[in-house]
């Protein structure tokens, strides 16, 4: 033991001592730090290689692809409908949105119509993946700012949403509700109940938010100000979704390319000026009042009808037709063993999502598996503004502004 | 609908499904993304992907995305790359989104970009040999073998 000990300080003895080199104005000393890739406030695994002079951030440089899983290549394993399972797992907390977007790049291939019941259940279940997708960003980042009240705030309601997608669909995160030609099953009896018993709580769990943050010193001073980056910077960047509404920019592809009866719903699209983390959490906030009124509209004026399209070649028949009639049985074998096939072509389809704008691009050879899926996926534009974004800021202040793009990892990577 | 974009580097005009694509000549692929930005407003460049069509030749597509909200717009470009050596011009002079997007498909198809600022891997480890997009490349990679049947 004292031999080691003994060994220990001669070798550390021999290791001269840190010599300190002077600054000089003309080559100040910088310092590389490695934030990352298990940071708690990068939300996933990110590593960031900062280069630091003292406390301000020179160059920000984003490493990513540690979650990237080969998703793209998997599509072109599965069939069509299989591959619905693959989108939840892109961007886990907005994962009915991806199941929304693939479904309508699909379909405007397959050019099959979707009953209005439908597609109201569609865009009510997308806008509770939106609210979904705010709760854990604003509990996250608070948390991060240091505010830890508003993490079991906002996981509470988001507990309540995530019992409501397993009403539906069976299944709280990966749910693989919205399939090609329709719902993967009919809404649940009771439904109403349950969604209307929530969004009737909902504004006022906002306003809960709201009391705790809008004049909370710490919160503005830690928000307001902090995490600038110019419009025409992140246009140039591919920066998307909240991000350019909180720098002022009115576009909401739910209202400039409307998708899914959206069209039908009065809702307002929520613009700031200040483009800091302060608007972007303004302008969130006001999406959730407003997705809740789209809920609500949803719920009042959900058409009767049809849950699935009218196409046999596409959708599975009902139960008892496919024991009862031959052709049933014939579409049923043929689907279950082989898959739909799709006409050859190719669609894009983009939605407005949490983050921004997603864009599944879908290749068809006339196969019943998909030729190639690109998706475009709203995290990984976003990121790409990060560095621009940290320069010049202060390293306290990163971690704000990083939390203020509501990036998930999956989501970069696939 | 907006007014069709005439330009030397447009090989051919494609409709389907209210959607635009134009096939373009990849040597001027360049002058026709500058020449979209500046005069016709299509100041957002939503993607760059490739598909990989296999034995065909030429083999790969490059595909961008394109889109004006001013015009409340999106067009497809279509370029043909040779499968040989694999090469067109990088578009990160015209949009400083093509960057990411750029080396996205280096990475997975294996194309590469003139003039690109940075082109190395970004979703796999730097290492890695091959390009997993590709059909010619197993799903299971080339890494592990499995028993043939």
């Amino acid at each position: 033991m004292s031999n080691i000990k003994q060994s220990f300080e001669d070798h550390t003895s021999t290791i001269p001592a840190v010599q300190e080199i002077p600054a000089t104005p003309a080559a100040p000393r910088r310092m590389t730090l490695n934030m990352g890739p298990q940071h708690p406030s990068t939300h996933g695994v990110l590593r960031i290689v900062l280069e630091l002079e003292g406390e301000t951030i020179v160059s920000a440089a984003p490493d990513i692809g540690f979650l990237h899983t080969g998703i793209e290549k998997e599509f072109e394993q599965k069939n069509w409908q299989q591959a619905v399972t693959l989108t939840d797992r892109v961007d886990y907390l907005a994962n009915l949105s991806n199941n929304l977007v693939y479904a309508l790049a699909v379909e405007k291939l397959l050019q099959i119509e979707i009953p209005a019941r439908a597609q109201w259940t569609r865009v009510m279940m997308t806008e509770f993946s939106r609210l979904n997708s705010h709760l854990v960003w604003l509990g996250t980042h608070a948390l991060d700012i240091g505010a830890m009240t508003m993490f079991f705030y906002c996981f509470r309601e988001r507990e309540d949403i995530l019992r409501i997608f397993e009403m539906f669909s069976g299944q709280r995160m990966m749910t693989s509700y919205i399939r090609i030609g329709g719902l993967a099953l009919e809404p649940p009896r009771g439904w109403q109940q349950v969604v209307g018993k929530f969004i009737k709580a909902f504004p006022s769990k906002v306003d809960e938010y709201e009391e705790l943050l809008n004049a909370n010193p710490i919160w503005m001073q830690r928000t307001q100000g902090v995490g600038y980056i110019s419009l025409e910077d992140m246009l140039d960047l591919g920066v998307t979704g909240p991000m350019l509404r909180g720098a002022g920019l009115n576009w909401d592809i739910r209202k400039s390319e409307p998708y899914s009866s959206y069209e039908k719903f009065d809702f307002k699209v929520p613009v700031e000026t200040s483009n800091d983390v302060w608007s972007r959490y303004r302008v969130r906030i006001q999406e959730m009042r407003e997705s809740a009124k789209i809920i609500t509209q949803a719920l009042e004026g959900m058409p009767e009808g049809a849950w699935q399209a009218d196409a046999p070649h596409v959708v599975l028949p009902e139960r008892e037709k496919m024991k009862t009639q031959m052709e049933s049985l014939i579409y049923h074998f043929k689907i279950v063993t082989e898959g739909f096939r799709v006409p050859a072509g190719e669609a894009y389809q983009c939605i407005e999502a949490p983050r921004g704008e997603i864009g599944y691009y879908v290749v068809s050879d006339g196969t019943s598996k998909p030729y190639r899926v690109h998706m475009r996926t709203p995290s990984f534009g976003n990121l790409q503004g990060l560095p621009t974004m940290l320069e010049n800021t202060m390293i306290a202040d990163s971690i704000a502004a990083l939390g203020s793009m509501d990036f998930v990892l999956g989501d970069t990577d696939r | 609908m907006s007014q069709p974009v005439n330009h030397p580097a447009i090989l051919e005009t494609k409709e389907a499904f209210g959607e635009t694509t134009l096939v373009v000549d990849p040597a001027r692929i360049v002058d026709l993304c500058r020449h979209l930005k500046d005069s016709e407003k299509y100041v957002r460049l939503s993607g760059i992907t490739a598909v990989d069509m296999h034995p065909a030749e030429p083999r790969f597509e490059v595909i961008y995305h394109l889109h004006s909200i001013e015009k409340n717009h999106r067009l497809r470009l279509k370029c043909l790359v040779s499968g040989v050596n694999p090469e067109i011009d990088s578009a990160t002079g015209v949009w400083r989104s093509a960057n990411w997007y750029e080396r996205e498909v280096f990475d997975m198809f294996g194309i590469g970009f003139r003039n690109h600022p940075n082109l190395v891997r970004i979703l796999m480890p730097i290492d890695w040999e091959g390009h997993p997009l590709r059909k010619d490349y197993p799903v299971h990679g080339y890494k592990y073998s499995y028993p043939s049947e």
